[in-house]
């Protein structure tokens, strides 16, 4: 396996755990509170339409010219892969909160149980709308990302296999907790996957409008290197910058 | 109305989120990347470049707003 495709598996993996840990927390708050038979119809329909998603728009992306393919989705994966970033950045500065799952499931739980009975065609409509909203929504990012490395390096079946893994993954460790992923590092995790897209972003859209990179696909290491030695000095720069203020609000 | 003014939201948030200046940076940043390879100049090193101009400026702004 090359080293682009190595990240390209590994970016669609964390991607993938990341936002099905949010979605899980939903579909845990919402199972438990009002029973599981209509969330997990909502869950594999959502499933259903995510997968035909990824099925119907990978193989269509094929008839576009590989280059005009690499711009827009090299574009998008860098405009998307930045605003992940800079929000990880944000929150390992200390200027953003992070993500707490436990106070997540407690609201979607509260939610869950504040909802009316609401029976429709003989499911709990707020347990298949809630579950089935929940894993669409996050899971179409990870479509995007899917469908996007794969589209772009021609290896759709490693991405969706990548994405897949994860998938398995999170719902064993969901089953074997009981609960939410809390102790799951999130933000560490996404600072990762930003980085990747936002590496693989600027190694294809460069690419695109007709770069030649030095070392062709090895530059892509040089990049994410690059990318990642800088938000660390950013990460760093932003959580002094977080003491000093403090330091001087103190003082009287 | 109400679909297509939430799938317009969905892909605004998707790709420009909270701070569109980044997505506007990027965009003249691969437009100057092109330039510069239509004349000639092989600019790999351009883009990284840009991209970390557009974050760090991004990361500024959002300091100084927190203050």
């Amino acid at each position: 396996m090359g080293t682009s495709t190595t990240l390209l598996v590994l970016g669609a993996f964390l991607a993938s755990a990341v936002e099905m840990v949010e979605a899980l927390t939903i579909v845990l708050g919402v199972g438990i509170v009002r029973g599981w038979r209509s969330t997990l119809i909502g869950v594999a329909a959502a499933a259903i339409v995510l997968a035909a998603l990824v099925a119907a728009l990978g193989p269509a992306l094929r008839l576009v010219p590989i280059d005009t393919l690499r711009l827009v989705v090299g574009a998008l994966l860098l405009a998307f892969g930045l605003q992940w970033l800079r929000k990880a950045i944000l929150r390992a500065g200390g200027y953003k909160a992070l993500r707490d799952e436990d106070e997540a499931f407690k609201k979607e739980q509260a939610e869950a149980a504040a909802a009316g009975p609401r029976q429709r065609v003989g499911l709990d409509w707020y347990s298949f709308t809630v579950s089935f909203k929940g894993v669409l929504l996050e899971g179409l990012e990870v479509v995007f990302i899917v469908i996007s490395f794969g589209s772009a390096q021609g290896r759709l079946g490693a991405a969706a296999a990548g994405a897949g893994a994860a998938v398995v993954l999170v719902v064993a460790a969901g089953i074997v907790a009981r609960g939410p992923l809390e102790r799951i590092p999130e933000n560490t995790i996404k600072f990762a996957v930003g980085l990747l897209l936002t590496s693989f972003g600027c190694f294809w859209a460069a690419e695109g409008v007709g770069v030649d990179w030095p070392g062709d696909e090895l530059s892509l290491l040089g990049v994410l290197a690059f990318l990642g030695v800088v938000s660390f000095t950013l990460v760093t720069a932003l959580r002094r910058e977080r003491v000093a203020a403090a330091a001087a609000g103190a003082k009287p | 109305m109400s679909f297509l003014g939430s799938f317009g939201r969905f892909w605004w948030n998707f790709v420009v989120g909270d701070d569109w200046r980044v997505a506007a940076g990027l965009a003249l940043a691969l437009g100057l990347t092109a330039l510069f390879t239509r004349g000639g100049v092989d600019a790999w090193w351009f883009l990284p470049l840009a991209v970390v101009l557009v974050l760090a400026e991004s990361l500024r702004r959002a300091v100084r707003e927190s203050a």
